[in-house]
């Protein structure tokens, strides 16, 4: 069951390379990145959904800790109108 | 976000990184603009502040209108100063009509390496070595 579960969240975000690897790993951890900026567009556009809204730590793998930055970073991004507060087709 | 300074006598002045990004209203012509950034400028230096950088994006497309407005002149600047002048700046945005928007940030120390790094264009750099070890 969960294997089929598993299968079927790959299906639906098959554009994130995160999810086709069996173990998802935190890429700020990884990669060794310490300050989310909150004006760059294409970076945060990675953690929102087509609609705008921000993807749950369970899709992108973030850690908590990060996660938290990342809200930050796109709830200020919204302010100064890099990003929208909604959208219809961001990607 | 911001490093807690412990209260310390007044004589000595604690400086704190800051970051402001301001939306200046499209219908500004470009002296206006000059002239509104050199105000804030000003502001900063006057108050013993210190200006680490300047950035200007120029006329930029916004994600949703603002004040029914689709563009805007955004503006950046990065900055050391007192905690205590924060106010004064942030009020004498909400008082300029050709203000939309703003944003003033406490910038942290990674932050501040970040913006550093930047600057000088290491980030650039890596994505073109990357570009050109795949080209190899």
């Amino acid at each position: 069951m969960k294997k089929k579960a598993n299968a079927n969240l790959a299906m639906v975000f098959n554009t994130m390379p995160e999810v086709q690897q069996k173990k998802k790993f935190c890429r700020f951890r990884k990669n060794g990145i310490k300050y989310l900026d909150y004006k760059d567009a294409n970076f945060l556009l990675k953690f929102v959904n087509d609609q705008g809204k921000v993807l749950p730590r369970r899709l992108t793998g973030t850690s908590l800790k990060y996660q938290r930055k990342v809200a930050q970073a796109i709830k200020r991004a919204r302010h100064i109108a890099v990003l929208p507060f909604t959208g219809d087709s961001l990607k | 976000m911001a490093t807690k300074t412990k209260s310390k006598t007044t004589e000595t002045v604690v400086l704190k990184d800051y970051e402001s990004v301001i939306i200046f209203t499209p219908v500004l012509s470009d002296e206006q603009l000059k002239d509104a950034i050199s105000k804030y400028r000003k502001l900063i230096t006057d108050e013993a502040g210190e200006l680490v950088h300047e950035e200007n994006w120029g006329l930029t497309k916004l994600a949703y209108p603002i004040q029914k407005k689709t563009t805007g002149f955004y503006h950046l600047y990065e900055f050391r100063a007192n905690p205590d002048f924060i106010s004064k700046f942030e009020l004498a945005f909400r008082r300029d009509e050709r203000i939309m928007r703003y944003l003033t940030v406490a910038l942290n120390k990674h932050a501040v390496i970040y913006n550093k790094r930047k600057r000088n264009g290491e980030f650039n750099q890596g994505k073109k070595d990357q570009k050109q070890e795949a080209a190899k």
